[in-house]
This record gives C-alpha cells, sequence and structure tokens, in this order.
C-alpha cells in the first residue's frame, strides 16, 4: 500500500508530468494512426463508394444517390432486415438469461466451478466459419433421420443457428457475468439476509442492480453480435431455403443483413455500390440500436 | 518482457509500414482459378523463374471464392494480378475495364482454334481459352458388363433409362447401383446447376439460333432436365431427400470405389479418378447426357471451357510484357506443355502435348462420328453465381419432397430474366 502511494507521488510530480504531458502525441500516436489506417478511412471511403458504381475499389465513378434508391426496393433486403431483428432480439434474450443463470450458479461455490467456467468458455475460442460446418454436420446428422436438412425448412434453420449462437456466446457473456457477480458485495447480500429478504429479493434488489454494469455490456455485445453475424449465417444455411418470388426474384428466407451486403457486393460489377450503399445504412442502423440500448441500459447503473 | 514486447510491437509496425519496392523488372502475378492445378503451377513457375530470372507469383483462390479473391486482389494497384481467369460471359462483362486485347500478341499466335476465346464487341481478343473440356456420364464399362450391358446399349434417354433402372432394382444382387450421388451441397452442385442445365439451355439456344446472351429463356427443354434429373436421384444409393448435404467427395468416391456405375462429370476428374482411386483407364468412358431430346443419339460430348486466361490490361507495361513472355513460354516450352497436358488434357496450342486422358479420346470420338458437338451454352448464365444459387435451392426442395418442379423452372427461366435485368 505505501509503495503505491510513493509510485503515484512519483508520477504526480511535476517532473515526470511535464516530459509526458508534453510527449503525449508519440504516445497515441501509434494508436491513432492505426485507427485512422484500419477504421476512418476505410469508413469514409465506403461512405464515398456507396455513391459510386465501381469494380474495384480504385476505379469509382460518382452516381449519386442510385445504389440508396435500388437497395432500399430490394425486397430481399428489406426481408434480411427484419430476419436479422428477429434473430438478434431473441438471442440477445436468450443468451443473456443463460448466461446469468450459468454465472450464477458457477459463483455459488459448486465444486469444480472453474472447470466448468473453462468449457463453457471454450465454445467461443472456435471461428465462426469452422464452428458453422461443424454445427451443420451435426444438425444434418441429426436431421437426415427424419430425412430433412437444416437448408430444407426456414424454421429449422432459424433454431438451428440460434442453437449455435448461444453454444457459441453464453460462455462468453457469463465470463462477464461472472466478473459482475463477484463485485457483489458480501456485506450487502448479509445485511440484507439479516432483514429477512431471501435468495429472490436479493437477488432481484442487490445483485441485478450492483451488475447492471455488466449487463449493459453483454447486451449491447449480443445485440450487436446478432445483428453483424456473418460467417455462422453463411456457412450454416448460406440463406437457403429461397422463396421465389413469381417474377423471379428470390428472397433468401434465412439471409441476415450481412449476408445479403456480401451477396449483393459479388453479384456483379453493377451491383457493388448497391451492396456498398446497404452496408452504409448497416452502419447507421447498428449505431442507432446500440447508442439507444447503451443509454438506456446506462440510466439503470447504480454506482458503488 | 514487456519491454521486449513492446520492442517486438515496434519493430513489426515498422516493417509493416516499409512497402517492397518493385523491382523494375516485369513481374508475373497469377491469380489461378484451379485448386488441383496449384501444385503443377507453383513447381512450373519455379522452373521459369529459374532459367529466366522473371519472379512469378502465383496464388490459388479457395474453391469457390475466385471472384471474391479477384476482387480483392485487383484493388492491389501495382501488386494487382497481372494475369488471371476470365471464363464466360459475366466475367468479360465485370471485368471490360482490365482486359488487354491480345490479338497480335506471340502468345495467341500460338493458338490453333479460337474456339475457346471470348472477343470484344470489336473483335478485341480479351479471354483466350487454354484448355478445354468435356463433360458427360463417366461410365464404368466393368460394372456395366457385370450388369449385363455393354456401352452401346446406352444411346439415347429411353436406353440410359431402362439401364439404369434396372440396375437400381438389382443393387443388392450386383453390389452397386446405377448413378452415384447427385450432391447438392455447395462442394459440386455446378454439376446439376451448370453442366447439366447446359442441356436444356444447348437444345433451346440451338433451335432459336441464339448466339449471344439472350435477355430471357423459354424454358422448353425443362422435361427433358427433371426426366434426367428424376432418373439420378431415384437410381442412386443414396435418398433424395439427404441430396441436400452430399458432397461432390462422396460421390466422387461412391464411383471410385466401384459403388456406381454412372457418375456426372467432367474430364478433369480423370487423373483422381485413375491416380486416387486406381481405376483402369480402359474400364472408363464417358458418355453424353441425353435427357429425351429427338435426335439426341448423335450427341457427342458437351465440350468448352469456362478456364480462359486474361492479361490485366491495368498492369504496368513491363508487367504485361512478362506476363505475355511467359504464357508464351508456357504453351511452347517443353516444360509446359508437358504440365498442362498433365493437368489439363489437349490444349488448343501448337506445341500441345497428346494426353493420356481417355475421355478427350472419347470426346474426339464422337467428333470423328460426325455427331453434334453440345456447346457450353451455360456460359450465357447473367450473374451466374446468383443464377446457379437459385436453381440449386430449388432442386434441393424439389428432391427432398418439400418443394415443387414448378420452383426449379421459376428459378430457371423467370431467374434468367431477372438477373439478365439485374446485370
Amino acid at each position: 500500500m505505501k509503495k503505491q502511494k510513493h509510485s503515484e507521488a512519483a508520477l504526480n510530480s511535476q517532473l515526470i508530468r511535464r516530459p509526458i504531458q508534453k510527449l503525449f502525441p508519440i504516445f497515441l500516436l501509434p494508436t491513432f494512426v492505426a485507427f485512422c489506417i484500419g477504421f476512418l478511412w476505410p469508413f469514409l471511403h465506403g461512405i464515398y463508394l456507396s455513391f459510386c458504381k465501381f469494380t474495384i475499389t480504385s476505379n469509382a465513378k460518382w452516381i449519386g444517390i442510385d445504389n440508396y434508391v435500388k437497395a432500399l426496393q430490394d425486397a430481399g433486403f428489406m426481408h434480411a432486415f427484419w430476419y436479422t431483428a428477429l434473430v438478434a432480439l431473441t438471442s440477445l434474450v436468450i443468451i443473456n438469461l443463460l448466461a446469468f443463470a450459468v454465472a450464477y450458479a458457477l459463483t455459488r461455490g459448486i465444486k469444480g466451478s472453474n472447470v466448468f467456467r473453462g468449457v463453457f468458455f471454450m465454445p467461443n475460442l472456435i471461428g465462426g466459419i469452422v464452428l458453422g460446418y461443424i454445427w451443420s454436420t451435426i444438425f444434418d446428422g441429426f436431421l437426415s433421420h427424419y430425412n430433412t436438412s437444416i437448408v430444407l425448412n426456414s424454421t429449422y434453420g432459424y433454431w438451428g443457428l440460434m442453437i449455435m449462437l448461444c453454444w457459441q456466446q453464453i460462455g462468453y457473456m457469463m465470463i462477464i457475468y461472472i466478473a459482475g457477480l463477484q463485485s457483489v458485495s458480501e456485506d450487502m447480500l448479509e445485511a440484507a439476509q439479516i432483514d429477512g429478504a431471501n435468495g429472490w429479493h436479493s437477488l432481484w434488489h442487490i445483485t441485478i442492480p450492483t451488475v447492471m454494469p455488466s449487463i449493459t455490456i453483454c447486451t449491447f455485445l449480443s445485440l450487436t453480435n446478432g445483428f453483424k453475424l456473418f460467417d455462422q449465417n453463411l456457412v450454416l444455411t448460406g440463406g437457403q431455403p429461397f422463396n421465389f418470388q413469381p417474377d423471379g426474384t428470390i428472397i433468401r428466407s434465412t439471409e441476415m443483413l450481412a449476408l445479403n451486403i456480401y451477396n449483393t457486393f459479388y453479384l456483379n460489377s453493377k451491383s457493388r455500390g448497391v451492396g456498398q450503399a446497404k452496408a452504409v445504412l448497416f452502419f447507421i442502423l447498428v449505431a442507432v440500436i446500440a447508442i439507444a440500448q447503451l443509454r438506456a441500459t446506462h440510466s439503470k447503473e447504480v454506482q458503488q | 518482457m514487456k519491454k521486449l514486447f513492446a520492442l517486438v510491437l515496434a519493430v513489426a509496425m515498422l516493417l509493416s509500414m516499409v512497402t517492397v519496392a518493385s523491382a523494375a523488372e516485369g513481374k508475373v502475378y497469377y491469380l489461378n482459378f484451379k485448386p488441383e492445378a496449384d501444385e503443377a503451377w507453383q513447381a512450373l513457375t519455379k522452373t521459369y523463374t529459374e532459367q529466366t530470372g522473371v519472379e512469378v507469383k502465383v496464388v490459388t483462390a479457395a474453391s469457390g471464392t475466385y471472384s471474391e479473391t479477384l476482387t480483392a486482389e485487383m484493388d492491389k494497384g501495382a501488386n494487382a494480378p497481372t494475369l488471371f481467369q476470365c471464363g464466360n460471359q459475366a466475367g468479360v462483362d465485370t471485368w471490360a475495364d482490365f482486359l488487354l486485347d491480345l490479338n497480335g500478341t506471340e502468345f495467341a499466335n500460338e493458338l490453333t482454334t479460337s474456339d475457346f476465346n471470348l472477343y470484344g464487341e470489336n473483335g478485341e481478343l480479351l479471354c483466350v481459352g487454354y484448355c478445354y473440356e468435356a463433360f458427360g456420364i463417366i461410365t464404368n464399362k466393368a460394372l456395366l458388363e457385370k450388369a449385363g450391358y455393354t456401352v452401346a446399349d446406352i444411346t439415347n434417354f429411353e436406353s440410359l433409362k431402362k439401364v439404369a433402372e434396372d440396375i437400381h432394382a438389382r443393387k443388392d444382387e450386383l453390389g452397386f447401383d446405377a448413378f452415384s450421388s447427385a450432391g447438392l451441397d455447395g462442394s459440386s452442385s455446378w454439376r446439376f446447376s451448370g453442366h447439366l442445365a447446359n442441356m436444356p439451355l444447348y437444345y433451346e439456344f440451338r433451335d432459336n439460333g441464339v448466339t449471344s446472351q439472350p435477355a430471357t429463356i423459354t424454358g422448353a427443354y425443362m422435361d427433358g432436365f427433371k426426366n434426367i434429373w428424376d432418373l439420378y436421384i431415384n437410381n442412386s444409393s443414396v435418398e433424395p431427400s439427404q441430396l441436400a448435404s452430399a458432397t461432390g467427395d462422396q460421390s466422387l468416391a461412391e464411383f471410385g470405389e466401384g459403388k456406381a456405375a454412372f457418375y456426372q462429370n467432367g474430364t478433369w476428374e480423370y487423373a483422381n479418378l485413375t491416380g486416387k482411386y486406381g481405376m483402369k483407364a480402359e474400364d472408363l468412358v464417358m458418355l453424353s447426357i441425353y435427357i429425351g431430346v429427338e435426335g439426341e443419339e448423335n450427341a457427342a460430348l458437351p465440350c468448352g471451357t469456362e478456364n480462359c486466361w486474361a492479361v490485366n490490361s491495368q498492369a504496368s507495361e513491363a508487367d504485361q510484357k512478362a506476363t505475355l513472355d511467359f504464357l508464351k513460354w508456357v504453351v511452347t516450352s517443353e516444360e509446359g506443355t508437358t504440365m498442362m497436358a498433365e493437368q489439363f488434357g489437349p490444349i488448343p496450342f501448337k506445341a500441345a502435348k497428346a494426353s493420356s486422358n481417355v475421355f478427350f479420346n472419347d470426346a474426339n470420338k464422337y467428333i470423328a462420328d460426325g455427331k453434334y458437338v453440345v456447346s457450353w451454352a451455360f456460359n450465357y448464365t447473367p450473374n451466374v453465381d446468383t443464377w446457379r444459387a437459385g436453381v440449386v435451392a430449388a432442386m434441393t426442395q424439389y428432391s427432398a419432397g418439400t418443394g415443387s418442379w414448378d420452383d426449379v423452372v421459376t428459378a430457371f427461366v423467370q431467374g434468367w430474366a431477372t438477373q439478365y435485368a439485374l446485370q
């Protein structure tokens, strides 16, 4: 303790702080450069491209808002939007409920809870593509006994995706909840117990308000994960089964937004801009939802 | 430890900033389309570099992702591919700004035929077909004889159906089935949405005299398409409902291991069948695909190619020259022609070496017998990947019994018009 104070004092000394303050751009530079290269520039360039017709990004021709008009007229895009919203919301609820329940159980001091934590977390270490292949084999292995397949029925596709998402993400969210649960003050729980609160009371009135920051993070993560989902969707069903409209257009019944954008982008050289416009709309959508949700849950957090 | 880590990071960052200075000499970057030929290309280019000192890079796109990989690679400016694959109308439309006119180049002068090339509106030679392929129903003659038939018994759809249904009915007694599984998994669904679909397309285009990409198709021969598809899926050891997830490897294995007498695929499978599965060349023969069209006894094998080279017109002149020199070497040198014959069979160049692939002999025999060549009509498909995906999805539903044939027709006919309008 004493040593820490000592070093804090040393850091606060003018002699050390001055040069650090002066040199802050140097410390900031690498991250800032990476941010510009990896995010800011592609993002701005992407917005520009959404107004262009292009085959590759370096030969773009400005064509105005045509791409946006086409994107919004696309029935497949609208279907993908609603389907994505449904997947994101369902997965948000299921993943968080289960992750919290598992975390709660594993902080009760069960024997071997560290092993369980490790086991539950592990699926998260596998990449989405590999996971998709593994699960499509599992699902098809099971469904083939009933002479069907996950690509033949959109209901199977939907719940298959849900099972896979839960399996992959519950462990990750669980770790965040465990961290939150461990910070719940024992004193408070004990005081509540003495005052006659039962398990539900202390869960509702003490534990959940205290872990609200974790809930904020987890709901934020699972909601944006749900919206941005791509590789699992691509591999598990690839949008199948398709619904054929009388005019020959195809609505891919299990296609989510990111996959729809990808498919549009690679359709042909004229559709790249449309795909790009969809991607910009997609960004705005995810940003708005994430900010709104962050605000809503932030207000419920309590400071200890 | 932390210091070391920071040092490593700093060095890594610095290194990534230093761009490799490009050589003044031209260099070649080939974005290869065929994963199965990757090893051969790597070895060949190594020889070329040893002989001439010219740097040749070969990168192979993962199976089924060529257009995505090409799109990303083309964006690399001076490091973009100088040589790439562009094998159909859709490719030419997409990459129109990147196709160098190859007319009059030394490499193009080595060609023996222009049948497999793709030309621009004003006769520019945009893509050079560097090999040709044929597909059909690969047949195991030994198994056919075991069932009491010979290849000569099969001359049209009726006779194919009779033989296949008889073999299927006696499969337990014979120990093998008629057709290998018609798997609709992405690994080989192109066998049906591309190659098999070529049959109704070819006959329709033949009747209507179509010679360029049509805006709409009528689906006049869709009944024939249904005939052959029903025959495939009902006379195979795999239940039609399981085809959604059945793979190309599985189908190849069934045929290779002698569990099926017929296997629809192309000349390119020869090496796999004789190599990996140790089949005897004399047991293998390729039959044309019959769908119940009048006069189809006279159909030769569907011959054509999607394997065309295009040179990047936006590459530097030095790189273009290096690429053309490399191509000329590939189709004229001892090493190059040997490799091409081994990997691609007969190639349409003056110095071509003979190929041991018996399927090409079959293809040539049909032509020598005066039969009509079924051209690759599917090369006109608009937005080919999307169109095919729709057809495969509908065929999957139909085969599983959860969709109707009408959907296949919709995906096929209306799907064509829709994709044409979108391109």
